[in-house]
């Protein structure tokens, strides 16, 4: 049924651009304003200035600080992607003296020269299955530990409180602690792996190894926050459906398929888009444990960007902006791609 | 009265002139340090290893006795991180060092940016007069000073003395020389006979160095690591591995290396002085006769290392350039390089200084000195430290296997002509 829907709407919305537009645009407007849902014209915006005045208000502030923090930066790095800024031509003060910038516009040279070059294609591969790797694991892992976690036994808070804790120790400190894990020579891991009489495995040495314990390790770090969400929407799932259901004779997997899944769709869909995106970006994880080695094996398009920047002499900072604008695009595209196939689907936010 | 004021005021102005004159004249340096007049705090950021830090620090903070006014800050910044910690000092400006500890491949590439003060003339004077020529050089920038020698350093052969006695061979001399005696260390102790750093394409120079190649060759400005000698080198690096000769990781190379030379587990390494004072440390090596050095071993062509080094730069920017370069002064040292010669067996930049007896008592020295003499000095270009990032990925996947050697050479090339513009 869900699936006969969703396509006949998408059928429509392809067919027709202009019930496309009315879309967007009737989405754009439900975002600055989820109340003004019917609200068309100037005067509805007036209307809602007027009675959420004080709402409004209370938002400013943080709209000014988010404003100066990320809409700077923004603006600044989309103009230095159209710009040959380097190390060299940037303006900088050496103790009294000040050093003017000599730097230049040249349109939108970089984005030909980054999307020209095979290695972005290479990069924007390996991000997307890491990204979908990690996101899915990490989502099953989760679901699988919220529905254990969900019911009623002995030490529940305790298995709870374990599970949360690699939630709870710095990112960069389980990073470092797993690499000496995975260290070929003299790893734990490896150790133990001898003790059974089984040939050490080359976790960061070999370019597939190396695939999979950078995906194990964000795995390792992105399950508690899943479990967590995930655990608060099957407490939020009331306890009569499952009765109603086990009273009608349904199957452990019926009620998990019919009434579980369904229940947590709010919150996985947003935990699937958050998660996506913060993996997409993972720096630290793949800095720190492989450097985006061996080699370049591991390498994601903001690590790639981080080497543009920081690695080489003089550094450049043109091309890291235009790696980072990509990947800002990149991001937003999914998300309202994501938005717009969960609307199809009768989800509403 | 008020004209008598002025009067003295005028006098003494001319007095203090005058004396200030004489000054400049004679040594500006020197009437500070008779005077004792710098003061103030000079932050050094250190990028010596572990083992050897606790000996700087001690002698950096020494300075004080010579100058009671002056407080030194002793930062270590591990070596891996400091040019880009560095740079980002240098650039923002704030909490920024006043000398840094820089690898002789940073100094021109900083200096090259601004971020250099030049050495004082009278300084700059006695660092061509009396230390070795080579290591003088890494410290010019288009003909101007900017950094002082502090150490000079090239890479060697390290072996284990009694695995190599055990397996009864001799240090070798050549790369065909050391496969057939890592097979004799094979057979003899089940140890592997080479650990060959595969994480740092510095340990790849020797190689290339062998086969009669270059990274880059700065006077005709052409690219030459993907040339014929270049591939050779590459697939040395791949051929040492897959025959066994050698082992190797592609993370975490230095701690790996050390490890495996200090616990027997690898009987040679190839590396440099500032590992003679770690590998001491280690179980192997508690009879520190055990302990023995020989040049790189040659490849097709020659033999050869690389020069390498550490200079003591002042930062352009630095709030107290006079006690900067006081600072700098001492830790170049005659008394401080024979002390770290002794200490860590760090080679000294100072010609006289190999006369000294503590100098020549270290065996370490005594073999370091004779190679670095011979040493292949590097195209001190201000790129010359980012070349090795990519020459890194590249030497990492060749010697791994995930790229063939003909592969890897030609996207190293590919990556240096993207880093020297216009180069051939």
């Amino acid at each position: 049924m869900a699936a006969d829907t969703s396509q006949s709407v998408a059928k429509a919305a392809g067919d027709d651009v202009e019930t496309d537009v009315a879309a967007r645009g009737r989405s754009r407007r439900t975002d600055s304003n989820p109340t003004e849902r019917g609200g068309k014209s100037a005067s509805g915006l007036r209307r809602a200035l007027a009675t959420h005045w004080y709402a409004w208000a209370m938002v400013a502030p943080v709209v000014l600080v988010l404003g100066v923090i990320i809409g700077w930066p923004l603006v600044r790095g989309i103009y230095l992607s159209l710009t040959d800024a380097n190390e060299r031509n940037v303006s900088r003060t050496i103790g009294v003296r000040h050093i003017e910038a000599t730097y230049e516009f040249v349109g939108l040279d970089n984005y030909v020269a980054v999307l020209s070059d095979p290695v972005f294609l290479q990069r924007l591969v390996w991000t997307v299955v890491w990204t979908v790797a990690c996101v899915s694991i990490t989502f099953t892992l989760g679901l699988v530990l919220a529905n254990m976690l969900n019911r009623d036994f002995r030490g529940r808070a305790a298995y709870r409180m374990a599970l949360i804790l690699p939630w709870a120790v710095p990112g960069f400190v389980s990073v470092f602690a797993w690499r000496f894990l995975f260290n070929r020579d003299n790893g734990i891991l490896n150790k133990i792996l001898d003790g059974g009489g089984i040939a050490a495995i080359p976790w960061l040495d070999d370019p597939t190894w190396a695939k999979f314990s950078v995906v194990a390790v964000n795995v390792w770090l992105g399950v508690p926050f899943m479990m967590v969400a995930l655990l608060g929407g099957l407490q939020s799932i009331p306890g009569e459906l499952y009765e109603a259901a086990e009273m009608d004779g349904a199957s452990a997997w019926q009620r998990f398929r019919h009434i579980t899944l369904p229940g947590l769709r709010a919150v996985s869909m947003t935990v699937i888009l958050l998660s996506t995106i913060w993996t997409f970006n993972m720096f630290p994880v793949i800095f720190l444990l492989t450097r985006g080695g061996p080699g370049d094996s591991t390498e994601i398009l903001v690590t790639q960007a981080f080497r543009e920047a920081f690695v080489s002499s003089p550094r450049d900072f043109a091309g890291s902006a235009t790696w980072g604008v990509l990947i800002l695009a990149l991001l937003m595209i999914f998300a309202l791609v994501y938005r717009r196939s969960l609307r199809k689907q009768g989800e509403v936010w | 009265m008020r004209r008598g004021i002025a009067a003295t005021a005028l006098v003494a102005t001319l007095a203090l002139a005058a004396t200030a004159c004489g000054g400049d004249d004679k040594d500006a340096a020197g009437e500070a340090k008779a005077g004792g007049e710098l003061s103030g705090t000079v932050t050094w950021w250190d990028t010596s290893n572990d083992a050897e830090k606790a000996s700087f620090q001690k002698l950096a903070e020494a300075f004080t006795a010579k100058h009671p006014k002056v407080t030194v800050k002793y930062v270590n910044v591990p070596y891996g991180d400091a040019q880009n910690k560095v740079k980002n000092a240098f650039s923002s400006g704030s909490d920024a060092p006043d000398v840094i500890r820089a690898d002789v491949g940073w100094v021109a590439d900083f200096a090259s940016l601004g971020y250099l003060d030049e050495v004082p003339a009278e300084t700059a004077k006695k660092v061509d007069a009396e230390f070795l020529s080579q290591a003088a050089a890494s410290g010019k920038y288009e003909g101007k000073t900017y950094a002082v020698p502090q150490v000079i350093d090239t890479l060697g052969l390290f072996y284990n003395k009694k695995m190599l006695a055990d397996a009864g061979v001799q240090p070798p001399k050549t790369l065909e020389e050391l496969k057939t005696a890592a097979a004799a260390i094979k057979e003899k102790t089940g140890k592997a006979g080479l650990y060959l750093r595969g994480d740092d394409s510095y340990w790849f120079l020797p190689l290339i160095y062998g086969e009669g190649g270059d990274l880059v060759d700065a006077k005709s400005k052409t690219v030459t690591v993907d040339n014929e000698a270049g591939v050779k080198a590459f697939k040395t690096a791949r051929d040492l591995v897959t025959s066994g000769a050698a082992i190797t990781n592609a993370t975490d190379g230095w701690n790996n290396m050390q490890t495996a030379f200090k616990t027997g587990q690898a009987a040679m390494m190839i590396n440099g002085p500032w590992a003679v004072a770690d590998s001491y440390a280690g179980d192997q090596f508690k009879d520190k006769a055990n302990l023995g050095i020989a040049a790189v071993p040659a490849g097709s062509v020659k033999a050869g290392a690389p020069q390498g080094g550490h200079d003591l730069a002042v930062y352009a920017g630095s709030k107290n350039t006079a006690a900067a370069h006081a600072f700098v002064e001492y830790m170049t040292s005659q008394e401080v390089q024979v002390q770290s010669a002794k200490e860590l067996s760090l080679l000294p930049t100072r010609t006289a200084a190999y006369d000294q007896p503590d100098v020549k008592s270290s065996e370490m020295v005594q073999f370091f000195k004779p190679a670095v003499d011979k040493a292949v000095e590097r195209a001190w270009i201000p790129e010359n430290g980012s070349l090795f990032e990519p020459l890194k990925v590249e030497y990492t996947k060749a010697i791994t296997g995930a790229s063939s050697p003909e592969d890897a050479a030609k996207a190293a090339g590919v990556e240096f002509r993207k880093i020297l513009k216009g180069w051939k």
